[in-house]
């Protein structure tokens, strides 16, 4: 039986939609993956020379001991949000002559083999090696890494057990703050605590045996769990969200593309992918402290261009450069119905230039780290909103992949093709040469206003521009209505 | 009303629809038939300009479709759930729709007092969004959403597919009503032959992309279909 669960999840593995992808995608996607994966063995292999560095009075695996303690609460913190037991896909088994039993074991046992599970095992299993290279006693180190990975396994199965419950969350989050503030102001010595029991775990090789029977105890509790739950309407019933209706009335006053602007603030709302966008961009208002603290690129005004690109109009390259696919699920109807493509178009500019607006004021303080800070910034914005909302805008006429709003959007590459590449050399690459170019042949002040004139004349000349792509839109429309229907692409 | 001339699609060498000319008269009550791939889908689509024609016309109202976007505010359609906004409750649905072709609220509102009992309480003030609903009250709320703003052509596909017995039998009556009082053209293709004889005055069947048949509907009209799809 298993024999055969198993070629299942092979072939649904090589036959999922991201092995369809095109080819560039996929070799990006595998790059990534491969520098993850070095990433991890070489900061895995090097963390016992760090650890020494840095506590030198203490063996590395005793330091190390010393942090397990977060990295189980974090790991479970951070599995809370990205991994579910995939319950759905036994959907099809129920009718079929398969045991209950071996339905549950199946799909608690193939999460054993999640990917989740491998990073831990890629950190870990390096720095083992290196242990046992400088001579640690063999039983010890084996019986160890053994350890490791039944707690990686009890994070998993934990994960699953508490992932039903919000208040699982709050809960890990506050252990987390808690220990971390015990620690900190040294009220209770929280690692010191924690230390010494993972420690024992490799001093007392016979300790192995708690973190296996935990496993045991935890896939049990899992087990009872599901296996009398295996009903549509209860563990394998899809979560419906319930709606919540708001006529944002405000919206009004925008007149002819109200009624747009309230689908777009719906559109982003309401599904997960695009809500992520938003946070992720409001996160990066933060990416300046980065540099601007750095003193190497305290005079290099190239790299302030990058960031004032980058800072106001992330969310005008995050959202934007998958207009109009974001509307793909229903493009056909948006193409049939009485809508002016302009008015649809002017919506969408409307949007992103408020972000850009909300983006740069939220940049304004870093007018701390000298004015041409705040003066690139500016230029920056104007230059988002006059030159690359049309730009944007007129390369998403390029876009013909589908993007299903409610899929999760971590690692989501939904929607991605050459498109997405080729978007970012004009949107970031341009604007940072010009600057740079008139900063090295005149100065600063004189890159900062070949920006804001470009980005001015730019928004002069903005219902000529949308009125083109307003036409090109149109003229690609019978490929995009094509491409949009087209799942799993 | 619609008329198409010399209209051909083709899908690299294969033929998928031939029309040499077909006239749909204001008000009437169209019906389209056909097996799987006999071009019914592909004909309405042209017919909203969702794909191109490999050759020839269709006009609407003295719009050609693929030249001019004239044609879409007198025209209204559902074709299949991709013309729904799964992230909208029904009601902002509806307003949207209606926001697109110039009702307001109270207009939209009226409206949907009229398709109280078609809904059955299952569509309004449900607390859902359009993608948490059943195949079959999404039709509902689709083809509700055809009929705001009085448009004079109606486009439904398989519109009886996936709805209870008790709607079907309301959906006939609306249609019928639609076509005869207020002289709206109401495009309807089907499986269930039916269905289609009791609500369409005029019958179409499509075959491989062909018209076969072209029959105002008798009393004999079923029986003919019958032997004709029986073979």
């Amino acid at each position: 039986m298993f024999k055969h669960f198993i070629r299942l999840q092979w072939k649904s593995f090589f036959r999922s939609s991201s092995f369809g992808k095109g080819l560039a995608l996929k070799v990006l996607m595998i790059f990534f993956g491969l520098y993850m994966l070095t990433a991890l063995v070489m900061t895995g292999s090097g963390i016992y020379f760090i650890l020494r560095e840095l506590f030198p009075d203490h063996s590395p695996i005793w330091s190390i001991s010393q942090f397990m303690v977060y990295w189980v609460l974090i790991e479970l913190f951070f599995r809370y949000f990205l991994q579910k037991l995939p319950v759905m896909d036994i959907k099809p088994f129920l009718i079929l002559p398969i045991n209950k039993s071996k339905i549950t074991h199946y799909i608690l046992g193939r999460s054993g083999v999640s990917i989740y599970n491998l990073f831990a095992i890629f950190f870990f299993l390096p720095f083992a090696i290196v242990l046992l290279l400088k001579g640690y006693a063999v039983l010890n180190v084996l019986l160890w890494l053994l350890s490791i990975f039944a707690i990686v396994l009890c994070i998993n199965y934990v994960n699953f057990l508490i992932n039903k419950n919000d208040k699982a969350l709050f809960v890990i989050i506050g252990l987390i703050l808690t220990f971390y503030g015990l620690d900190y102001f040294q009220i209770v010595p929280i690692k010191e605590f924690f230390g010494p029991i993972f420690h024992g775990l490799y001093a007392y090789p016979l300790a192995f045996l708690v973190p296996v029977g935990l496993v045991l105890i935890v896939y049990w509790l899992n087990y009872k769990f599901l296996r009398n739950r295996l009903f549509l309407d209860d563990s394998l019933k899809t979560k419906k969200q319930e709606a919540k209706s708001s006529d944002l009335a405000w919206t009004r006053r925008f007149g002819d593309i109200a009624p747009f602007l309230q689908l777009d603030l719906k559109l982003i709302w309401r599904n997960k992918r695009t809500k992520a966008q938003v946070f992720i961009s409001l996160l990066f208002v933060f990416y300046g402290l980065i540099f601007y603290t750095q003193e190497i690129y305290a005079n290099m005004m190239p790299m302030f261009a990058f960031l004032g690109i980058f800072m106001t109009g992330i969310f005008l390259a995050n959202f934007g450069q998958f207009i109009p696919a974001w509307d793909s699920a229903y493009y056909s109807m948006m193409m049939s119905q009485n809508i002016p493509l302009r008015k649809y178009l002017d919506s969408k500019a409307g949007l992103i230039s408020v972000s850009v607006v909300v983006m740069f004021l939220l940049t304004i303080p870093y007018v701390y780290f000298g004015w041409e800070a705040l003066a690139i910034n500016f230029g920056s914005a104007l230059y988002n909103l006059g030159v690359n909302i049309p730009v944007i805008l007129y390369f998403g006429s390029f876009n013909k992949k589908r993007i299903e709003l409610d899929k999760s959007p971590f690692g989501n590459m939904q929607g991605t093709s050459g498109t997405q590449f080729l978007i970012m050399l004009p949107v970031l690459g341009a604007p940072i040469l010009i600057f740079t170019i008139f900063y090295f042949i005149f100065s600063v002040e004189v890159g900062v206003a070949v920006l804001s004139i470009m980005g001015i004349v730019g928004f002069m000349f903005k219902n000529k521009l949308l009125d083109v792509i307003t036409k090109q839109y149109r003229r690609k429309k019978y490929g995009m209505i094509a491409g949009f229907k087209e799942k799993n692409s | 009303m619609i008329i198409a001339d010399n209209l051909t699609k083709t899908y690299g060498s294969q033929l998928v629809l031939n029309i040499d000319h077909l006239e749909i008269p204001k008000g009437q009550s169209f019906g389209l038939v056909g097996n799987n791939g006999a071009g019914k889908t592909t004909f309405f689509s042209l017919l909203l300009d969702l794909i191109q024609p490999s050759s020839g016309k269709i006009v609407n109202n003295e719009v050609e479709v693929s030249a001019s976007e004239d044609w879409k505010p007198f025209t209204s359609s559902f074709i299949d759930e991709s013309f729904l906004i799964g992230y909208l409750t029904p009601e902002e649905y509806f307003y949207f729709i209606g926001d697109l072709r110039g009702r307001n609220r109270a207009d939209v509102d009226a409206l949907l007092a009229q398709f109280e009992d078609f809904f059955h309480g299952e569509i309004l003030g449900q607390k859902k969004y359009l993608r948490d609903l059943s195949k079959g009250n999404q039709k509902k709320a689709g083809i509700v959403a055809s009929f705001i703003g009085n448009p004079e052509v109606v486009i439904l596909d398989e519109p009886f597919a996936n709805l209870d017995p008790t709607t079907q039998i309301r959906l006939k009556a609306i249609i019928k009503e639609l076509a005869a009082s207020e002289g709206v053209t109401v495009l309807v293709s089907s499986h269930d032959l039916i269905h289609v004889t009791e609500v369409c005055e005029r019958i179409v069947v499509l075959n491989k992309g062909e018209v076969v048949k072209d029959i105002q509907t008798s009393a004999e009209t079923l029986k003919e279909l019958e032997t004709f799809f029986g073979g």
